[in-house]
Parts: C-alpha cells; sequence; structure tokens
C-alpha cells in the first residue's frame, strides 16, 4: 500500500494524501455568481440603452436603462455581502491598482454603478410632472448614459480577467476565451432582460442582441473546452458539467428562439427566461467548474509537471 | 528520543552531521527511525537477546578493549565456587527459594578471600527485595568485598570474564533472528559498527528511555548494556555511556530528592522497621566501607542535622530514630493493593494522574472509590479526581456514584511557569528557573502546600512522644508576597547544607559524622557553594567549552561525565588525544581536564590502598568507580540485584512465544498480583498478537497536560493503534476505521492507523503483529479530546528491583469495529475471561 | 529596504516534532483547526490554512520487504518524510497583486504581509495563490498567513517557529546566504548518496521570481503537496486585459450593429427571419442577417480570436 495517496487515477502522478495544493476560491453561492451575471447584464444593458438612445428607440431605451442601473446596484449589493467584512466594502475603494483586477473592477463597477444609477434616474425623474422642463436633468442623464457605453462593455468583461487572474487551472488556462464566453453570456442575459421588458415592437434588437451573445457564448464555450485539454474536465464532469451543459442548452435554445420570437409573446418570454437562466447556469458553473479544479490535485500538478518534464 | 525528547535529539542530530552513525532499534518505525541511518525492528520485550549477543559476540572475537577491561572492571575477579547460573539451572541462578520466590545471594559473591561480611549483610533475599532494596543503589552499588581474588590472565574458569563467556554463549545472531525477529545481516551491521567505534579513538553512546524499562526485566536490560559498554571501554569517556532519557522535567530530581517510599535523598536507603534498629545498625547493613560509600554516616548524619537542626544531637543518634520505618514494599501498586483491600484510607495525589497514566486503570480505580479520603492536587480536574462522578466504571455498572465514600479534596496546582526553582535534568544539571507570572486564582506551588500544611499541623500537635519528629522538625523558611510564599532559593541552600559556621558548603568532602555540618542531599552539596545559585548560571554555550561548565550545576561537584576517570589510562594519560577529557598532570601533582576530575584531585594514579583503609581512601589510583566498594565497573553484579547477578532472557509476563532458551519461561523473581480485579492473559490463541504502548511528541503521558491544550489536542485528536497492513487486511480494518482490542482487563476502542511503519516479525517460525497503542487518552481532564484510557489493558505486573510495570510488551487480541457499551462490554470480557 | 530575510527548510533534519506548528499558534494567538482525526500518518491538521501558519507534512513511503524467512514480501515503511511548510513568501506575490485594498504589502524585510485591519475579506488572494497558503478565516472573515513574524523581525527577533525547531530544519536569515547555505548542504547530500535531495524555489528564475521561502526536499514537491511549477499568474495579466478588451470592444460592436443593422425593419416590427426562417430557409430579412455586416464582424472577430491568441503568444 502506498499510504502517501493518490486519489485521482492520474498516471504517474503523485499527491499528498489526494489533498488539493491551492485553496478553491472561497467565493460563497449564490452571490459570486449571480453577481457575475447581474454585472454582465448591467454592463451589456447599457451599451444596449446607449445604442436605444442614439437610434431613438425610447422604450428599449428606458428598460435598457433600468437594467442597467438595477443589475449594477444589486450587484454591487451582492458583492458587499460576498465580502468577510461588508462593512470594510469601501476598502475597495482605498486604492487603484492596477495588478488587481478586482481593484481596477471595483473601480468599473464604481463608476457603472454610479452612471447607470443616474442614467436611470433622469430618466425616470422625465416621467415625474415637476421634471417636465428640467432640459438640464435629461442632458446629465444621457451623459451619464454615454459614458455608462464605456464602463459597460467592460463591466461584463472585467469579471473574466477577475477569475482568470487566480491559480485555479480551470480559469486560469482559459484566460483567452473567458472574456468572450462572459461578454456573450452578458449579451445573452441582457439582450434577454431587454426583450421581456420592452413591448415587442420596439424589442427587435434586444432580441438581435440576444441572440448573437447566445452564438458568442456557445462559440467560445466550444473552443475553451476544447483547447484546454485536460484542465477543460471539470466543465465537462460532475455538478459543473451538469451546470455547463444545461446552460449550453438553454442558452443555444433561448438564443434560437430569440431569433425566431418575432412578436410573439410566448416565444418571447420562453427565449428571455431561458437566456436568463442560461446565462445564470454558465456563472454558476464556470465558478463550480474553478472550485472542482482546484479541489483536486490532478489539475494543479499535472500539467505543472508536464511543463516541466518537456522544459529542458 | 525524537518523539520524546526533540529537543535532546537535536544533539544526535548534531553527531549525525559529523559523521556518527545512528542506529534505532524498536518494535515501530518512529521519528526517530526516520532519522536514524539503519532502523532494526524488534519484537518487544527481547532485547537482552539483542544486547547478550552483541556481548557473545565482543567477548568470542576478543574485541573487548582489554586494557581498559582489566583495570576498570571486574572482568578479572574469581566468583564463589557455589555459584550456578542459569546456563545449568535452565533459567535459574543459584539461590533460588521456591516458597518465597526470591533469591538468596549469597552464592553470587566473589570467593572468598578469608574474612566475610555476616551472612545478613550480603544484599538481597526477601525483605531486602520487598522494599526495593536495589533501586537504592542509585549512586552506586552493593557492598562487596574491597579487593577480592582475581586472575590478570582472564582464564581462570570462575572469573567473571569467563563465566560471561560462558554465560552469553548461546546468545547468538541465530537466536537474535528466531527471537526478536532481526535478520543476521542486519544484526552484523549493527555489531560491526557497535565494536569498530569502540577503543581508544572512538566511543560508541546507547540512550535508552521507558522502551527498556518497563518491563519485568527492565533493570537487566540496562544492566545488559552496561556490560557490553565497560566490556568496549564506552563509561567514562566523553562520547560514551547509557543515556537514560528520563521522563517528567525533573523526574531526576525526584529520584535525587526522592518521592520514592524506599530512598532517602542521596541515595541513603531508607531505614527498614526489621532490619535497622538504630543508626549503627543501619550504617553496618547499607552500603561498603570502602568507596565513597564509606562516608555514609556524613551523609545521613548531615541529612539529619538538616532535618531536625538543634534536636539532633550525638546521644539521640541525631535523631535517627524520627525516619519512618519501611516494613515492606509500600510501592504504588501495593499501595492501591492495601486501598481496594481497606488497609490504605487516604491518599495524596500530587502531580499524578494515576487513574489514567498508571497500569491496571480499573483496579486504580476501584481502591481510589475505596478511600476515605482522597487530595489531588494538579493544574486541572484530571480523571483521577473526577473518577467518581464520570469514571468508566458508571457506564458499565460496576460503580454507583452514591455507594462511593472517598471524600475527594482538589487543590489547584501552580505550574512550572508559575513558581521559581530548579529542574533536575537528565544530564544531573540543576537548572533554576525563575517565576515568569503568578499563578491564577487559588492555585499555588506544591512549596507553599507542603509549608503551610506543615505548619499548620504542627500547631495541632501535642507534648506527647509520638508528635515529635514532626515537632522537631527544622521548619522555618522565609516567606514572601500576598501568599505567603516559602523562598525557594532559602530551600536550595539548606539541600547545599552548611558548616559550622553557618556559611553555605561547597563540597560534599566536607560534609563529617560528628554533626558539625548539615546538608539536605549529600549529592547536591555544592549548589549554593560561594553563596550563590550555581544552578542559575547561564553562561552561553558560544562563550565556553564544550563541556560548558557554567551552564546550570551538575551534581556531583558539577562533574558533567561521571566516572571520568576511566577516560584517562591507568597511568593518567587519555587513552588517546581525540578523546582526551581528564588526565594526571604529573607535574603539579594533581589530576586536571575539561570537566571535573571525578577521583580525588591529587591521588596519583599509581596510589595503592594501605591495609585497612575506608572510604575512598581504600580504592587505588586507577579505581574509577569510585561510587562502588571495589572502585571497578561490574561486569557481573555480586550483590544488589533481585533477579541475578547477570542478565538473562526472559519472556514477557504476556508473551506469544515460549523461551527458546531456557523452561524458566519468564523473570521468576517478578512481582505480580494475581486478582481479580486485574488478571492475567492466558497463554494460548485468544490473544495473538503483541502490544506495546508508548507516548506521541504531541502529547504529554496521561494527558492532564496537553489534552487541554488546543494547539496539542488538534495534533492528535484521537486515540488510535497503529498495526501493519496485512494484519489490517486480515481483519478486514481500514485505515481510519475503528478497532476494538481487548486483553482480560478490559475492551477499549481506537481508531486505526495501517502503516508500514509497524513490521511484521518472524519470530519463531510464525508471524508475530504487534500493535501500537500511544496512552495519552482519557474520558475527562478538561480535555479538549478525549479517548478510552489504554492503561485499562495493562497487567500488573512489575521488574523485582525497581517495581516498574511491564507497559511495553502484552499480549492483546483484536476485533474490528467499535467496543460494546455497558453491560455488553462486561460480558464481552468474560468471554476472554473465561471463554 | 533592509536585507531581504527568508526561511531556509530543510526537511532532511526535520524530526516532525511540530515544535514549528504550536509556536507559531502561540505567538500569533491562533485558533485552533477543528479536532479531526484524519489517518494520514501523523497530519492530522491537512495543510496551510487561515489558522495554520506553519504545517508539517508526514509522507510514509513504502517498498516491498522480505520478512526473514516468511515466503510473503511485506510492504514495509522505507521511509517517513517530514516537512514543515509555510508562506513561501514569493519575489512576485500573487496574493499581493492582486489584493485590491492594499491589505497585502511587502515589508522592509522582503515579506508579504496582510493587515489585519484593512483587510476586507473579499476572498481574492486565497485562490490568486499558487501555493495554497493564504486563506480567508470562517466567522472571522479576513484572509491570514504568516507574516514571517514581522512584529518579531521588527523587535530583532527570530521568527517563533524557527526558534523553537530543536533541529535547525528552520533556518532564518538573510537570504542570499541561507541559498548559499542551501547549496552548500545540497552539494554534502548528494555527496553522502542522497542523489534525491534538491532545492525547491530557492531559483529567482522560478514562476513566482523565487520564493523567500524555499526548502530543501528528499522527493518531487508534489509529494509534500506542494506545486511542482507554481507561476504568479498575475505574469499574464497584460494579455488577460488584451482579451478581455478585445471581448468588451466585441460586446459594443456587436450591440451597435443589431441597433444599427436591424434598422427600420425591426422598428416597424417586423421578425429577423421575415417570419418564414421556421418554415425552411431564411425569410429575405433572415438571409439579409446572415449577410449583414454584423454577423461578417462577428464571425470576423470569433475567427480573428485565433489570429490574435497566436499574436500574444
Ligand atoms: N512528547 C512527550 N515527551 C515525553 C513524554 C510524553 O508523554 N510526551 N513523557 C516523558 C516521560 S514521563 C518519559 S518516561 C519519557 C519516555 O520516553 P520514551 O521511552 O522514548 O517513551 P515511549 O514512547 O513510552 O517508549 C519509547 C519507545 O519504546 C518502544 N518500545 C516498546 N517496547 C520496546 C522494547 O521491548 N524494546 C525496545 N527497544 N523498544 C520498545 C516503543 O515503541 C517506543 O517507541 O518521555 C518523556 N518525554
Ligand atoms: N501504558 C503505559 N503507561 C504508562 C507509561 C507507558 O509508557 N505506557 N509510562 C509511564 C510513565 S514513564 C510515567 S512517568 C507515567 C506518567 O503518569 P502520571 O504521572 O500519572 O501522568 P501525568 O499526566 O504526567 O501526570 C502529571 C500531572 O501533574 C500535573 N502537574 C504538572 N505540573 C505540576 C505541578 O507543578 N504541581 C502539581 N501538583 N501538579 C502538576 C499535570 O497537570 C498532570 O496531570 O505514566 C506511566 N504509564
Ligand atoms: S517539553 Fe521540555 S523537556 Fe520535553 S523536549 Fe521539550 S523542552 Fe525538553
Ligand atoms: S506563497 Fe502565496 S500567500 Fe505566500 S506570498 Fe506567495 S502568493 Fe502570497
Ligand atoms: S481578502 Fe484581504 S488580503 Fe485578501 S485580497 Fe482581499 S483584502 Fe486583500
Ligand atoms: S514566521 Fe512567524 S508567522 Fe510565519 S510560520 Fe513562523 S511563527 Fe508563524
Ligand atoms: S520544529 Fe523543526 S523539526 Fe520540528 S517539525 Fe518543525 S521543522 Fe520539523
Ligand atoms: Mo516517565
Amino acid at each position: 500500500m502506498r499510504t502517501e495517496g493518490a486519489v485521482v487515477p492520474e498516471a504517474g502522478f503523485r499527491s499528498y494524501y489526494g489533498r488539493p495544493v491551492i485553496k478553491p476560491p472561497v467565493w460563497h453561492e449564490p452571490h459570486m455568481p449571480t453577481y457575475l451575471y447581474l454585472g454582465g447584464m448591467s454592463g451589456v444593458s447599457s451599451s444596449m440603452a446607449v445604442m436605444a438612445r442614439l437610434t431613438g428607440n425610447p422604450r428599449l431605451a428606458r428598460s435598457a436603462r433600468l437594467a442597467a442601473a438595477v443589475g449594477a446596484s444589486a450587484g454591487a449589493a451582492l458583492l458587499a455581502a460576498e465580502l468577510g467584512r461588508p462593512e470594510r466594502f469601501l476598502n475597495m475603494l482605498r486604492v487603484f491598482k492596477p495588478t488587481s483586477p478586482m481593484s481596477v473592477g471595483s473601480w468599473i463597477l464604481a463608476a457603472q454603478s454610479g452612471l447607470s444609477a443616474a442614467a436611470a434616474s433622469a430618466d425616470l425623474a422625465e416621467l415625474l410632472p415637476a421634471a417636465k422642463d428640467m432640459a438640464l436633468l435629461a442632458t446629465a442623464g444621457d451623459a451619464a448614459l454615454l459614458a455608462t457605453g464605456l464602463t459597460g462593455p467592460l463591466t461584463a468583461t472585467y469579471t473574466a480577467v477577475l477569475i482568470a487572474d487566480t491559480a485555479v487551472p480551470a480559469w486560469h488556462e482559459a484566460y483567452r476565451e473567458l472574456p468572450f464566453l462572459f461578454a456573450g453570456s452578458a449579451m445573452a442575459a441582457a439582450g434577454a432582460v431587454a426583450m421581456l421588458a420592452t413591448p415587442r415592437a420596439q424589442a427587435g434588437p434586444a432580441r438581435a442582441v440576444a441572440a448573437l451573445g447566445a452564438a458568442l457564448e456557445t462559440a467560445a464555450g466550444t473552443v475553451m473546452e476544447r483547447r484546454l485539454g485536460m484542465v477543460g474536465r471539470p466543465y465537462r464532469e460532475g455538478r459543473a458539467g451538469r451546470l455547463m451543459g444545461t446552460a449550453r442548452l438553454l442558452t443555444a435554445g433561448g438564443g434560437l428562439l430569440a431569433a425566431v420570437a418575432g412578436r410573439s409573446r410566448v416565444l418571447t418570454a420562453l427565449s428571455g427566461l431561458a437566456l436568463t437562466a442560461g446565462s445564470l447556469c454558465t456563472r454558476f458553473g464556470v465558478l463550480e467548474a474553478g472550485r472542482a479544479s482546484a479541489a483536486d490535485p490532478a489539475y494543479t500538478i499535472v500539467p505543472q509537471r508536464e511543463r516541466l518534464d518537456a522544459a529542458p | 528520543m525524537a518523539e520524546c525528547h526533540p529537543v535532546g535529539f537535536q544533539w544526535v542530530m548534531e553527531a549525525k552531521a559529523r559523521g556518527a552513525k545512528v542506529f534505532h532499534v524498536d518494535p515501530r518505525f518512529t521519528r526517530t527511525s526516520a532519522m536514524a541511518d539503519r532502523y532494526l525492528p524488534i519484537r518487544a520485550g527481547s532485547d537482552i537477546v539483542l544486547l547478550g549477543a552483541l556481548i557473545n559476540h565482543v567477548l568470542d572475537n576478543g574485541l573487548d578493549f582489554r586494557a581498559y577491561v582489566l583495570a576498570y572492571t571486574n572482568a578479572a575477579t574469581i566468583v564463589s565456587e557455589d555459584f550456578r547460573d542459569t546456563e545449568d539451572l535452565d533459567g535459574l541462578f543459584s539461590g533460588w527459594d521456591p516458597d518465597t520466590a526470591t533469591y538468596a545471594p549469597r552464592s553470587w559473591a566473589y570467593a572468598a578471600t578469608g574474612e566475610q561480611p555476616p551472612a545478613e549483610h550480603a544484599e538481597g533475599g526477601r525483605r531486602h527485595a520487598e522494599a526495593a532494596g536495589p533501586e537504592t543503589y542509585g549512586a552506586g552499588g552493593a557492598a562487596a568485598h574491597p579487593s577480592p581474588r582475581t586472575d590478570p590472565t582472564l582464564t581462570h574458569p570462575r572469573c567473571v570474564y569467563q563465566i560471561l563467556k560462558r554465560h552469553f554463549a548461546r546468545y547468538t545472531p541465530e537466536l537474535v533472528e528466531r527471537l526478536c525477529g532481526i535478520p543476521g545481516a542486519a544484526f552484523a551491521e549493527l555489531a560491526e559498527a557497535v565494536t569498530a567505534n569502540s577503543g581508544r579513538e572512538r566511543t560508541t553512546a546507547w540512550v535508552y528511555s521507558v522502551g527498556w524499562t518497563q518491563h519485568t526485566v527492565g533493570a537487566q536490560y540496562i544492566r545488559t548494556a552496561a556490560i557490553l559498554q565497560l566490556l568496549l571501554g564506552n563509561v567514562g569517556r566523553p562520547g560514551g555511556g547509557i543515556m537514560a532519557l528520563r521522563g517528567h522535567a525533573s523526574i531526576q530530581g525526584s529520584t535525587d530528592i526522592p518521592t520514592l517510599f524506599n530512598i532517602l535523598p542521596g541515595y541513603l536507603a531508607m531505614p527498614h522497621a526489621h532490619r535497622h534498629e538504630d543508626l549503627e545498625h543501619y550504617l553496618e547493613r547499607e552500603g561498603g566501607e570502602t568507596g565513597f560509600w564509606g562516608n555514609r554516616r556524613s551523609y545521613l548524619v548531615s541529612l539529619l542535622k538538616a532535618w531536625w537542626g538543634e534536636a539532633a544531637t550525638e546521644d539521640n543518634d541525631y535523631c535517627f530514630g524520627h525516619l519512618p520505618r519501611l516494613t515492606g514494599d509500600h510501592g504504588h501498586y501495593t499501595t492501591v493493593m492495601g486501598q481496594i483491600d481497606g488497609t490504605v484510607k487516604g491518599y495524596f495525589v500530587i502531580g499524578e494522574n494515576p487513574a489514567v497514566g498508571s497500569s491496571g486503570g480499573r483496579a486504580q480505580r476501584l481502591g481510589l472509590a475505596n478511600l476515605d479520603w482522597l487530595v489531588v492536587r494538579d493544574l486541572t480536574l484530571v480523571e483521577t479526581a473526577t473518577f467518581w462522578r464520570d469514571g468508566p466504571e458508571l457506564e458499565t455498572g460496576e460503580m454507583r456514584t452514591e455507594d462511593i465514600g472517598t471524600e475527594v479534596f482538589f487543590l489547584p496546582a501552580a505550574s512550572h511557569v508559575e513558581k521559581e526553582g530548579t529542574f533536575t535534568n537528565t544530564q544531573r544539571l540543576l537548572q533554576w528557573r525563575e517565576k515568569a507570572l503568578d499563578p491564577p486564582g487559588d492555585c499555588r506551588s506544591d512549596l507553599w502546600f507542603y509549608y503551610h500544611l506543615g505548619r499548620l499541623v504542627r500547631r495541632r500537635l501535642s507534648d506527647d512522644e509520638i508528635d515529635r519528629p514532626p515537632r522537631e522538625l527544622t521548619w522555618d523558611y522565609p516567606v514572601h508576597g500576598a501568599h505567603r510564599e516559602p523562598s525557594a532559593e532559602a530551600v536550595l541552600r539548606e539541600i547545599n547544607g552548611v558548616g559550622p559556621d553557618g556559611r553555605a558548603l561547597s563540597s560534599s568532602t566536607q560534609l563529617r559524622p560528628d554533626g558539625s555540618t548539615a546538608c539536605g542531599c549529600w549529592i547536591y552539596c555544592g549548589v549554593y557553594a560561594d553563596e550563590v545559585n550555581q544552578a542559575a548560571r547561564r553562561r552561553p554555550r558560544g562563550e565556553q567549552d564544550v563541556v560548558a561548565p557554567e551552564w546550570g550545576w551538575a551534581w556531583p561537584a558539577n562533574r558533567r561525565i561521571l566516572y571520568n576517570r576511566a577516560s584517562a589510562d591507568p597511568e593518567g594519560r587519555p587513552w588517546s588525544e581525540r578523546k582526551a577529557y581528564v588526565w594526571w598532570d604529573a607535574e603539579r601533582g594533581e589530576w586536571t581536564g575539561h570537566d571535573v576530575p571525578d577521583c580525588e584531585i591529587g591521588k596519583p594514579p599509581d596510589y595503592l590502598p594501605p591495609e585497612g583503609a575506608r572510604a575512598q581512601d581504600a580504592l587505588a589510583g586507577t579505581d574509577p568507580f569510585i561510587m562502588q566498594s571495589d572502585g571497578k565497573g561490574w561486569l557481573y553484579a555480586p550483590s544488589g540485584l533481585a533477579d541475578g547477578p547477570m542478565p538473562a532472557h526472559y519472556e514477557p509476563h504476556e508473551s506469544p512465544v515460549a523461551n527458546l532458551l531456557y523452561g524458566q519461561r519468564a523473570n521468576p523473581a517478578r512481582r505480580t498480583y494475581d486478582r481479580p480485579e486485574s488478571p492475567y492473559n492466558r497463554p494460548g490463541p485468544l490473544f495473538p498478537y503483541v502490544l506495546t504502548t508508548y507516548r506521541l511528541t504531541e502529547h504529554h503521558t496521561a494527558g492532564g497536560m496537553s489534552r487541554p491544550l488546543a494547539y496539542l489536542a488538534e495534533l492528535q485528536p484521537e486515540l488510535f493503534c497503529e498495526m501493519d497492513p496485512r494484519l489490517a487486511a486480515r481483519l478486514g480494518l481500514g485505515n481510519g476505521d475503528w478497532a476494538t482490542i481487548v486483553t482480560s482487563r478490559t475492551v477499549l476502542e481506537a481508531r486505526v492507523l495501517v502503516t508500514g511503519r509497524m513490521r511484521p516479525l518472524r519470530v519463531e517460525g510464525r508471524v508475530i503483529h504487534q500493535i501500537g497503542l500511544p496512552y495519552h487518552w482519557g474520558w475527562g481532564g478538561g480535555g479538549l479530546v478525549t479517548g478510552d484510557v489504554v492503561n485499562d489493558l495493562t497487567p500488573l505486573v512489575l521488574d523485582p528491583n525497581v517495581y516498574i510495570q511491564e507497559g511495553k510488551a502484552m499480549t492483546c487480541d483484536v476485533r474490528p469495529g467499535r467496543r460494546p457499551r455497558g453491560r455488553a462490554m462486561l460480558d464481552l470480557l468474560e468471554t476472554y475471561r473465561h471463554g | 529596504m533592509a536585507e531581504r530575510m527568508g526561511f531556509f527548510t530543510d526537511t532532511s533534519v526535520c524530526i516532525g516534532c511540530k515544535a514549528c506548528e504550536v509556536a507559531c499558534k502561540e505567538w500569533n494567538q491562533l485558533p485552533d483547526d477543528g479536532f479531526v482525526f484524519e489517518a494520514t500518518s501523523y497530519d492530522n491538521t491537512g495543510m496551510l490554512g487561515a489558522s495554520t501558519w506553519r504545517h508539517v507534512a508526514f509522507i510514509e513511503q513504502s517498498r516491498p520487504v522480505q520478512v526473514p524467512s516468511d515466503p510473503e514480501a511485506e510492504d514495509s515503511v522505507d521511509r517517513w518524510l517530514m516537512s514543515s511548510d509555510v508562506c513561501k513568501h514569493c519575489t512576485h506575490a500573487a496574493c499581493l497583486d492582486v489584493c485590491p485594498t492594499g491589505a497585502l504589502f511587502r515589508t522592509e524585510f522582503g515579506t508579504v504581509v496582510v493587515q489585519s485591519d484593512i483587510c476586507n475579506g473579499c476572498g481574492y488572494c486565497v485562490p490568486a495563490c499558487p501555493y495554497g497558503v493564504i486563506d480567508r478565516r470562517e466567522g472571522d472573515g479576513r484572509a491570514w498567513k504568516c507574516t514571517m513574524c514581522y512584529d518579531r523581525q521588527l523587535g530583532g527577533l527570530e521568527p517563533a517557529c524557527a526558534k523553537a525547531c530543536p533541529t535547525d530544519s528552520i533556518q532564518f536569515g538573510p537570504l542570499d546566504e541561507l541559498r548559499e547555505r542551501a547549496e552548500e548542504r545540497v552539494a554534502r547530500l548528494r555527496a553522502d548518496g542522497h542523489e534525491e535531495a534538491r532545492l525547491y524555489g530557492e531559483s529567482p528564475s522560478d514562476g513566482v521570481g523565487g520564493a523567500g521561502a524555499f526548502f530543501l526536499l528528499l522527493d518531487e514537491p508534489e509529494v509534500y503537496g506542494l506545486p511542482p511549477d507554481p507561476v504568479a499568474t498575475t505574469r499574464d495579466l497584460p494579455a488577460m486585459w488584451r482579451w478581455a478588451g478585445a471581448a468588451a470592444l466585441s460586446v459594443a460592436g456587436a450591440v451597435a450593429l443589431a441597433f444599427l443593422n436591424g434598422g427600420p425593419g425591426l422598428k416597424s416590427g417586423t421578425s429577423l427571419n421575415g417570419g418564414t426562417f421556421l418554415t425552411g430557409g431564411a425569410g429575405p430579412k433572415g438571409r439579409a442577417f446572415l449577410k449583414s455586416r454584423a454577423f461578417l464582424k462577428g464571425r470576423a472577430l470569433l475567427k480573428g480570436r485565433a489570429l490574435l491568441k497566436g499574436g500574444t503568444r
């Protein structure tokens, strides 16, 4: 009996009683994956709101503005809740650290939530009778909105860097594809929300965003898993594998539905819900795959050992 | 050693780094084995075979250090023609009395040289053995003739050398393989290393602890090592010796100034009610007239003066009559039997947890439950203080709290960091410690307790004659602080002793037999020399030579290596430059060197004692073993041991194999208590495995000091047993499972650690599996972790010389799964006792 | 900055006494880690964590051994490796890099320390560490790890664990000196026939730029629970941002195109596929979409990733 345990049946692979080498991410469910979803949804919603405003689609613009604001602030709240010391949330903005994706992301998120909130409030304020003549407010709102055209896409994609800049093999090795996976997932999520929240006649671009997002996510996911090889296994196996598989189905199905839904109430609803669920599943799945790849020493040791053995 | 003396083990590592080769002999592969160059797995209880075979190897091949052996040991001494060896009597020495199950040691003596000591003075005999007499030789030996007949050619058939040779002739490498389970090649490597590394230029050291002592032949284990070391010239020389690694922080101190029933401070024998009526009587019989023990009157009278001061006068034998007397065995286990039988009514337990730490845990608790009163002084509420409300016998229904009449007083004690005083370590080094912080709450030092208890008792004394001994005690230490803490330095100074001028003495050679000096422990005389607390010296090792004489103070006389006269040849020159330690400086006419020479500094090597000389004057300039009456290292012990003048292999009391050497299976003189509370395992297939018990680095003894500490408890949180993979497979046990371990004393459960570190041994043609159990757990004691009490498994059987329990080798059975609870457990036990 | 201080842990002389583990807990007043029997040799604390900053690993290695005169070969222990692990105080410390609050900082001794009053428990450092050292403590919510006894060093004392180590398995000192000493030690062990002796973490050219706490091991690092070739992933951060930037641009572009291209048709409420998509073949609008710039851009973008990928290699 080799007491020095090798739990994972990997040829020639040795470990310390099968214990993980690295620490799995400590982030909690549902906080963190839900935040990833909300951030993505908010970011792309902002992009959509900007475009809707520019192309003169006020209903879509309004729902996207609102979705962006709600998503960003709810996301920020979840993030605060996730912290071990929520009362120290503001310590995030103590410094700006380019080497820390979380620091960069915190500033992006702060900007995104502030701007999107401003943009949304200005928009909502117009509904109030007293605000009818406040042109200044509307201008300010529009300026904020335009600014979210910058922060939005960053909010939707920085989270990929956030998780890829860790020792978690299934994340770090996927740092090329993850931003596109998250971008696609965010587009699908934002498109879905806008589809559901906007009169169907005005929701065409939302459906297009949703369908494009679904396509992007599916493509990025496929490429990622193929390229990762052994390290990609956590995305296919276990709970993460089930979540990712479900996400794949929901996203592809929802995307197709979005493409054909047109003004069909039922199809829109089905598509929107499927895409939302799909996007959520993707986020939970990615987080879980990371956890699984950290918990199993094989994913840390085998690639590193191969790298060493290949080195001259 | 790495496990239990990790701090000391750093020096082994340092020696290793300098090229020393380290062998480790143990039934288990331990942390020590991991660091050793060679690990030799051995069947627990068989070391005399291994050591005996090494002796045989040396003698057979003439590898002994002849110049050393001739000059410094009793190899040439002729032994009485009445002596018969175990080889002649199938495992018994001459003098065996089957009725009393003791030896009469007369026939072991040196051959007569005319005048003989009276028969009753010969050490040994039943009374002597009963009072653990042999243990009183901690600082020397029993009396023997100072100048016996010798044969320097070592060819006389009755000279010690030839007797040894015959005695150990059957201890061969083949026997080692058959009985110990050590293969021939491994033995050969050990034998080669030990002999090649001894002689003029090199020395070998043996290090042991309770793996050697806790056997019914424990004292003889050490004797075997001593014989080997003397033959190889490895005693009294740097890098040589037999190091006893002692236990509790000051356990050495507590034998020097004893907590033992049979000795007074400085290894003076405790007077016996029937053997020692008065001082003269006592002095006549306890110890020889020659060698340093010849001064024992000075030592004892000074002790009596320290205790009874003015009251001790020449007219009243210096209050010798005040000393308590032994009537027989008052050792720990006999006392417990007395409790069970109702003859012992009250009990002080100070810094001990016998309900967990002592063998036969159930018997211990039955005894405690039958007392009128019990005082426990400890740091925590140990199991010994709480057995009446949560002991395991309550679960089985053997005891009910409401039936237990013992009144228990628990008195919280201050710990070692909460009081000042000395520790005496394994190297006889006294190290003074300051108090680091005040004890919390009602915790008080033991010194405080005894002092004030004595004070209160003395207040209640009458003028009656029976109260005289305590009334006349000197009991006047300066006290300080709110709690009136007695001064530990004042106590140390009293131990050191004072001269007629009231000034601190500087050496035990100043002690006088006329009552003009007082000294609490003659071997500690000098620790307060020049009115300075020498134990408090702390000069770093970098600021002095390797002997480091200015770190603490070593008894006797700050000497770091005992009997170091043997480090020089008979002419007083170092055996070699490399091993130079002390030597005779002819120009200055005195001994000098790196250490304090262990002989009279001005006695030249060519000194020959005049006829009729006494004490040290009776020793020649070539006699290094100055506590012995003949100044020699004893390869053969003509007296003083309860179980024979030479070691012989006996099986443990409980053993799965027969004794291949003798018809006599176990040590005939071993002390047994065959009682229903604690029966022995019947031989046979019911108990097929060897069980040994031991310690873990992570815990301390009965656990009272480690189980309550989170940082230690988390490191070893549960009782476990170690077993080899093959046995585990046979029992269907996996790593981490539960196993039940059974002896006829009890049934307990432990988690299983399956490990190749336990190696099954092929002994006498069959595979013997050994089970290892660390013994640190108990059910309570304020512990963060709990577990069954391993000592409930162990038998009550003792070494006859020092009354240590055989905790290292016994038989047992192992069953998969957890143990039954309550009544069902007793039922299972019954099937093993009678089934 | 003062001289860079470090640890050289020579596992070939570690006796597994765990004095280092206990001394660290004692000095830093850490909580216990629970009382669980792990049945993993003599190790019941498992690995480094928020409350265990020194951890002693025990590895029993067996090989078949013939019991004398017994036909059955027995698997018996060959050696028992013990090794005390600790934070590596990396030259390029991923934990420090990613910490968003600046709670983790580099001291004047070149060590990496968490300031517990600034840490907000974001937990980011935890998966960032390639050695699995730092962890967030449940209940307390902050991240904790070895400080290399910053407080003791400030007071001129050596770290508690090194002080307690009886065999000098843990050596503390200026990193340069330690590296020299380690080279000598490994050379000596090899000369004595211990071919398997090797240093781990001593090389400034490794993935973390060299560890401030490095080791002499007697087997592969993974046997001790150490990563064989750890990398501070922040090394790839610029590339990661480039990829994320490309993705962000794709989002902006795709969204823009969804609006611009969809144009009036969508405004009038026609579905993308002109209602015929489901019944076979793309309708006129659908066909228009498939040829649209948005679609082509998207495809190009997806393809472009391959180019980009080549570019960043
Ligand atoms: N960490 C720690 N240190 C301690 C203590 C503690 O409890 N914990 N206790 C202190 C005390 S009181 C003492 S007395 C000392 C004891 O110190 P040690 O004697 O070292 O302690 P043990 O572990 O009881 O036994 C030593 C070894 O003897 C082996 N052994 C058993 N039977 C035999 C045998 O027949 N032959 C041989 N050759 N070996 C055998 C056991 O497997 C064990 O490895 O330690 C002291 N130091
Ligand atoms: N099976 C098995 N049994 C064994 C052994 C074995 O190897 N195997 N070894 C034996 C040996 S060698 C020994 S020494 C014994 C030890 O057995 P015990 O002496 O019964 O056990 P300890 O736990 O050492 O008990 C010492 C107690 O003293 C307390 N204490 C500490 N300091 C002080 C102080 O300053 N004052 C007072 N009043 N109390 C203090 C501690 O809290 C602790 O509870 O166990 C023996 N039993
Ligand atoms: S506990 Fe004390 S006596 Fe025991 S090894 Fe450690 S320092 Fe030495
Ligand atoms: S080992 Fe981990 S925790 Fe320690 S400095 Fe390096 S990255 Fe940070
Ligand atoms: S948990 Fe604390 S130390 Fe770790 S990255 Fe977050 S703020 Fe920094
Ligand atoms: S350096 Fe200090 S904090 Fe770090 S492991 Fe050692 S004792 Fe603990
Ligand atoms: S203190 Fe030293 S010898 Fe003991 S476990 Fe730690 S590193 Fe090893
Ligand atoms: Mo002991």
